[in-house]
């Protein structure tokens, strides 16, 4: 379980996060909405160790992680234009995480196969990067996320570079994919309805923290204030 | 993330160690010795000064901007359109780059340029096209097209697009070629004493004359610190300009070049042509010299008067070969640890790696024998000759690689740590292999420095094993039709390796950043 | 008692260490220019190592004033042992820097004395070349103009015209040919004799190998006279491509400097009677007959005879201009720029 408590960020002086409060419960997904600048991937990289942390804590399952570099933290972040390696093929992508951690050479090898099958990219072990296509590059980015079972994952803005068909497609897999691994995860988006169908539970961002967390039925009942009316309609 | 990172201390330690040990503390003690006998009050030194360092910046500002005209049309050719021969051509242009000016010298005095500003002036042009082509070039030819076409479709003219829309994007290109072209002719020495007469005296020149002839140290040292503020200058603005990055988005692949057609066809391949065609004149010249009088073959022979020059080429392989490790190692780290720290630091480190470029060479040689004497006595050693290389060859491992390793976007080295990677293990799986070629490049390019080195190398006492430049300043002295035309010969060589290994750094480069 | 002992112990292994130090060294370091190292082999110092068991090491050191710079630079902790190639015009500032060990060779003798310039006991001469002017035979012949054999017809414009002299700042015979008009004509006349050459349209070049290889008739240049050495003819015979009888360039006697160049044992070296040896070496007769034919310049020792070549195409003029050391330092700065002012302004 992950949470963090007051958390505060500041990047070249500036506030970008404040009394942030956010929990996500052992398998369940929750989805960070809000509005462009609102600080949501800020937040994901501060939870990952890529910024540093101002002021309050993220723990996981109650012991503090921020004293703990980036690469031993154990969680597992999908960046927003997918960061894939170009120099390395799919599979050298997709097993990166699983050599990092020191994972028995032929292990990785089927642990990869299984990755790419996850997502449906099974046989492209040797392609590269560069001939994919942005829905395959989606799913290569995500099945490397996966591929080490990482105890948290982040999906910052999973599906937002892609066009509108391909998001409505991939939507679906995205979500039938994470529940069926049982992933704990926070996925970030600026998009109502993928916020929606890919979780289990909305949290609002807006200028830096969390304003109301809860199911959209459970926000639209009881909206914390005039704007969270306005952002959901 | 707030712990000290001791991999980067030991990283930034080395090259760090290496300029100090080697550049800086010598450069510290020469000066200090030159500048604690000083008497300021000293007649002529002002007036002598003055004259001197005017001429100096003069000439290297004309030679500077006359560089800039004279390649451009080629710079447009190469990089702007794919035709036959082009690599070849890019590749031949940097021969003149890398030739000894020894040699050059002559070979223009043959042509009857000399003692004239016109023929300074000439020469270094001849030099220095090839930076301007490779610097401008590589910018220019991952430029954007659709740029251009959008900006035609507006209603702008072939001229009006290239002053209002390429012209400003080439601006951090052209200003970092024009301050490394700077930086050459400002510490201009050989070209300047062969091709000028004495009347034509450069701040090197001058420091040569004092400190060797006259042996007036502390005017040398006091003209040694005028240059070395003006090169700093040079160098500073070339950094600047460095880091003002063309927009990515202006960018792509430098892969898809079109053949020309038409008048288009005419002028690119006719600039190209001229421009190899003026250059080669001299070059030809060597090689003419060279030929008819058994040199080629008076060089392998055991000559019982001679000794074997051939031999001087084993030399100077043996010490690029050393220069090219050190240099591409200390080099390699000092990029990591220029583009892995952002700010004023790192900034300041790149720029004293380029310093030995734009020092005396007088005052590095004595440099070397006032302070390398302890705790090791390196002052005649063998080893001297490729540290002594390896210090000018840095900064082009440096320059080369520097911007291949900002290029990665810093997403992939987070997505690494992310999956696991410790900051070593980014370093080596993700930066590395990325850098590899660009590393091949620099690598390339210090052997080459390191064959025509001359400066430093003739005034650092060393052990009597020539390098081929040495040998062939020492063959040009000695009395003889023989000797003379050795020398020639042996010239010829060192620009046909020379090429060769430019050729074959210009097909490493073949992959560029472009594919990612 | 035991601490007694232990310090005994102590200072006789130190004596040992002591005296242990060979006197006799393994190897020499000879600090030398371009010019004398580029011409060394196995060959060179083969008969002194047989001899004495002593290898010698050649350390070069660029021109000879770079190299008598680095020697002083280095004076507390010398580079080598022995220096050789200082030349007259630099030796005064080596001696007043004290950069040697006082050296009188045994063959001392057998070098005429003038050559000492002042320095006996100190420094020994090893060789010296004559700057001459040199012209192409041709061209006084086919043209029917008689050879000049004094610096004053030089004046005349048809022999100034062609003429080539080189930059006295940045040549060691364009230095030496300005101090052979300053020995001849005085502090009063020199100048007008240069004003009288730059009116007549002489040529100046930056260095010897452009006035020799560029501008000289027999290497396709105009200039039927060039300042070069007196070694220069037998060299042509020598390098030529084709065998020939006689030398296409020839000596003008008047005009000539001599050039010395001396070796020194360097203060501070740890085998002074070694490099004493070294230096007896290089004035012994076997080693000064090789000189001609190696570097282009004359023995000192004047027992050593000469090379046929040398006999037959060259002459030693026998009275050279020369200047003392001492002289040439104070006076060097001073005359250059007044020369410079002449011609170039």
């Amino acid at each position: 379980m992950l949470s963090t408590e007051q958390l505060g960020v500041s990047l070249d002086n500036k506030v970008i996060l404040h009394d942030t409060d956010l929990t996500v419960a052992d398998e369940e997904i929750v989805a960070v909405l809000g509005p462009s600048g609102s600080g949501k991937t800020t937040l994901l990289r501060a939870i990952a160790g890529l910024v540093p942390v101002a002021s309050g804590d993220i723990k996981w399952d109650g012991v503090s992680v921020v004293d703990i570099p980036v690469h031993q933290r154990g969680f597992g972040l999908m960046f927003q234009g997918f960061a894939l390696f170009p120099h390395l093929d799919v599979a050298g992508n997709v097993g990166f995480g699983l050599r990092m951690t020191g994972t028995d050479p032929d292990l990785v090898g089927t642990e990869v196969s299984a990755a790419l099958d996850w997502v449906g990219l099974g046989g492209f072990e040797s392609r590269r990067i560069d001939d994919l296509s942005g829905g395959e590059r989606q799913r290569v980015a995500l099945a490397r996320t996966l591929a080490p079972r990482p105890k948290l994952v982040m999906l910052d803005e999973p599906l937002g570079s892609l066009d509108r068909h391909l998001r409505e497609r991939l939507v679906v897999d995205t979500r039938a994919l994470l529940t069926g691994r049982k992933v704990t995860g926070l996925v970030v988006t600026h998009d109502r309805e993928e916020a929606v169908l890919l979780s289990d539970r909305l949290a609002l961002m807006r200028e830096g923290t969390i304003v109301q967390t809860g199911t959209l039925e459970e926000i639209l009942a009881h909206p914390a204030d005039a704007w969270v009316t306005d952002f959901l309609a | 993330m707030r712990r000290v990172r001791w991999g980067w201390v030991l990283v930034a330690a080395i090259p760090a160690l290496f300029i100090g040990y080697f550049f800086v503390y010598p450069l510290v003690r020469i000066l200090s010795l030159g500048l604690s006998e000083l008497d300021i009050r000293s007649t002529g030194v002002e007036a002598r000064l003055l004259k001197v360092g005017w001429f100096t910046l003069w000439q290297a500002s004309v030679s500077t901007a006359l560089t800039l005209l004279v390649a451009a049309p080629m710079t447009w050719a190469v990089s702007n359109f794919e035709f036959r021969g082009r690599r070849l051509a890019t590749a031949l242009v940097t021969v003149p780059f890398v030739l000894p000016t020894v040699v050059v010298g002559t070979a223009f005095v043959a042509l009857g340029w000399r003692d004239s500003i016109v023929a300074i002036l000439a020469a270094h042009v001849f030099f220095n096209v090839a930076v301007v082509v490779r610097t401008v070039g590589t910018l220019w030819s991952r430029l954007d097209p659709n740029l251009h076409d959008a900006a035609r479709v507006l209603g702008a003219s072939e001229w009006k697009v290239f002053r209002t829309v390429t012209l400003p994007l080439l601006r951090p290109a052209i200003a970092a070629a024009a301050s490394i072209v700077f930086l050459f002719t400002f510490t201009s020495f050989g070209v300047v004493l062969i091709l000028g007469g004495f009347q034509f005296a450069t701040l090197e020149v001058e420091i040569y004359r004092q400190a060797v002839d006259l042996f007036d140290l502390p005017l040398a040292a006091v003209l040694a610190m005028v240059q070395l503020a003006g090169v700093t200058g040079a160098l500073y603005a070339y950094s600047r300009f460095q880091e003002r990055h063309t927009a990515t988005w202006a960018l792509r692949s430098d892969q898809d070049r079109v053949r020309p057609v038409g008048a288009t066809r005419f002028l690119a391949i006719g600039s190209v042509t001229v421009t190899l065609i003026a250059l080669a004149i001299p070059l030809a010249v060597l090689v003419g010299r060279s030929l008819g009088t058994d040199s080629y073959r008076g060089l392998l022979e055991s000559d019982r008067v001679v000794g074997i020059p051939i031999a001087s080429v084993g030399n100077s392989m043996l010490f690029a070969v050393i220069a090219m490790l050190l240099a591409t190692s200390i080099g390699l780290m000092a990029a990591a640890v220029i583009t892995g720290r952002e700010g004023g630091l790192a900034r300041w480190f790149d720029l004293t790696l380029m310093l030995p470029l734009g020092t005396s060479a007088v005052t590095i040689g004595f440099g070397f024998i006032v302070a390398l004497g302890w705790p090791v006595d390196l002052r005649a050693s063998f080893w001297l000759i490729p540290i002594a290389h390896a210090l000018v060859a840095v900064p082009f491992v440096v320059r080369s690689t520097v911007p291949t390793l900002r290029s990665i976007p810093g997403e992939i080295r987070e997505a690494a740590a992310v999956l696991g990677a410790s900051p070593g293990r980014v370093w080596r799986e993700i930066d590395l292999p990325v850098v590899a070629r660009a590393a091949l490049v620099g690598a390339g390019f210090a052997f080459v420095v390191s064959l025509g080195e001359f400066g430093a190398t003739s005034f650092i006492a060393r052990p009597n094993t020539a390098t081929v430049p040495v040998m062939i300043f020492r063959l040009l002295s000695r009395p003889g039709p023989a000797s003379f035309g050795m020398a020639m010969a042996l010239s010829v060589v060192l620009a046909a390796v020379t090429a060769g290994v430019v050729m074959w750094i210009d097909r490493a480069r073949a992959g560029e950043i472009g594919r990612f | 008692m035991r601490r007694a002992v232990l310090f005994m112990v102590l200072v006789s292994i130190v004596a040992a260490c002591v005296n242990a130090a060979p006197e006799t060294p393994e190897s020499l370091r000879l600090l030398a220019h371009d010019s004398f190292a580029e011409a060394v082999t196995s060959d060179t110092f083969a008969a002194f190592t047989e001899a004495t068991g002593i290898e010698v090491e050649v350390i070069a050191g660029s021109d000879a004033g770079s190299m008598v710079n680095q020697a002083i630079l280095s004076k507390d902790n010398p580079l080598a042992d022995v220096m050789f190639g200082v030349d007259d015009t630099f030796l005064s500032r080596a001696l007043d820097e004290g950069i040697f060990l006082d050296y009188e060779s045994g063959l001392s003798g057998q070098v005429p004395e003038d050559l000492f310039r002042g320095a006996q006991g100190v420094v020994t001469p090893i060789d010296f070349g004559d700057v001459c002017i040199n012209y192409a035979k041709d061209w006084f012949e086919s043209t029917d103009t008689p050879v000049p054999t004094t610096l004053d017809q030089l004046r005349d414009p048809s022999y100034a015209g062609v003429l080539t002299v080189e930059h006295p700042a940045t040549s060691s015979p364009g230095l030496a040919f300005m101090l052979a008009t300053i020995a001849e004509y005085g502090e009063e006349g020199w100048l007008d004799f240069w004003a009288d050459l730059k009116a007549g349209g002489v040529g100046v070049v930056p260095d010897w190998n452009t006035a020799y290889y560029t501008d000289f008739v027999p290497y396709g240049g105009e200039s039927a006279m060039v300042v070069s050495y007196a070694s220069s003819p037998p060299a042509e015979v020598i390098f030529a491509s084709e065998p020939i009888d006689e030398a296409p360039t020839g000596v003008i006697e008047a005009g000539c400097y001599r050039q010395v160049e001396y070796a020194g044992i360097l203060d501070g070296t740890s085998y002074p009677e070694a490099a004493g040896q070294l230096i007896d070496f290089m004035l012994s007769v076997d080693f000064q007959e090789t000189i001609p034919l190696t570097w282009f310049v004359f023995p000192a020792n004047r027992d050593a005879s000469l090379p046929p070549e040398f006999t037959e195409h060259t002459t030693l003029p026998e009275s050279p201009a020369q200047l003392d050391p001492a002289t040439i330092a104070e006076n060097r700065d001073r005359w250059i720029d007044e020369w410079v002012s002449v011609m170039e302004g």
